[in-house]
């Protein structure tokens, strides 16, 4: 027995659920870029060799260390946004500020991150 | 009139593996946090007197590993590589082998429905998260 499902993949991109919706959209992005980072990241410098160090140019690239970043730092705000709003369920009622409180907490950080990472990069 | 409730005790709501890894998708958030910390301190000391940057600093709040600072300016790197920090780094690789995986499985779940499917996913779901620690954990005391 398959799920049954009441909505198509179509309908599903239709909906419009703002700020949790985005958050949701972001978390699961940023955790499949954390794995995916992490798997050939450990891949790469197991094997070595010319593979390896391919792998390692793109890494020390700023552009995707930019994106990187933002995976991670999202992932890891929202995560912790989420266990706190899982283990007292009380506080849902306000999810909506808890989102905003935290892109307050992300923005900051990130835009230092990428200041830092630019100037290393482009200034040297 | 009595309202109905909308919580059930917890030995009716029953307990199954994805209960479990719902709990522990959450408390290996934690314990990840708590990890980084202890590396951050690590990684404060570590680069006190050397202006150690950002991104170094970074690398071994994540994977306290001394092989993962080699390139960077540390002077000595003996003293990092105890067995506390043995511990610190194979903590992380386990927990975030499992909740990274789990996540993939949790993923992927939302999107591939059909049952065999699902369960051959799980059975490798749960043998590449075993090979994967031992990899990560073999390196960890061997390097
Ligand atoms: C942008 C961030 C990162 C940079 C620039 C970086 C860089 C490196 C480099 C250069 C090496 C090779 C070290 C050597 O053998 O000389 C390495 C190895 C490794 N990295 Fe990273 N890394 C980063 C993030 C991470 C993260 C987030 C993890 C895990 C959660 C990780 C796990 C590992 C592991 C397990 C190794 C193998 C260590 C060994 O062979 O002993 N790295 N990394
Ligand atoms: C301090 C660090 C972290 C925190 C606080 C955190 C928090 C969370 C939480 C609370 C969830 C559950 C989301 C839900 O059920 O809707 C989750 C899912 C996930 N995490 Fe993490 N996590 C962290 C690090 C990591 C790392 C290192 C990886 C990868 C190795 C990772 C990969 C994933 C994936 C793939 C998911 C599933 C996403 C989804 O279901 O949409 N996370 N994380």
């Amino acid at each position: 027995m398959g799920l049954k499902r009441n909505v198509g993949l179509v309908t599903g991109l239709r909906y419009q659920g703002k700020g949790p919706m985005l958050t949701f959209v972001l978390h699961r992005i940023g955790g499949l870029g954390i794995v995916i980072f992490v798997a050939t990241h450990i891949l790469a410098s197991f094997l070595g060799g010319p593979a390896g160090v391919f792998v390692n140019t793109i890494y020390q690239h700023w552009a995707f260390q930019i994106v990187v970043f933002f995976c991670a730092l999202f992932h890891a705000i929202n995560g912790l946004r989420i266990v706190i709003l899982d283990l007292w369920p009380k506080l849902i009622e306000h999810q909506r500020e808890a989102i905003w409180m935290e892109w307050g907490i992300f923005f900051p950080i990130y835009t230092i991150a990428v200041i830092v990472i630019l100037r290393t990069a482009l200034g040297g | 009139m009595t309202e109905k409730s909308r919580t059930v005790s917890l030995t009716k709501r029953g307990f199954n593996f994805d209960t479990f890894m719902w709990a522990f998708v959450r408390l290996s958030a934690l314990a990840m946090y708590l990890c980084a910390f202890i590396g951050l301190g690590g990684a404060l000391i570590m680069g006190a007197r050397t202006q150690m940057n950002l991104a170094d600093i970074m690398r071994w709040m994540f994977m306290p590993n001394p092989n993962h600072v080699l390139n960077t300016n540390i002077p000595d790197i003996a003293p990092w590589t105890t067995v506390f920090w043995k511990i610190m780094g194979s903590a992380i690789v386990l927990f975030a082998t499992s909740h990274g995986l789990y996540g993939l499985l949790s993923v992927l779940e939302d999107y591939l429905t059909e049952p065999r499917l699902r369960r051959a996913m799980r059975i490798l779901f749960v043998l590449l998260t075993a090979v994967m620690m031992a990899i990560g954990v073999y390196i960890m005391w061997t390097s």
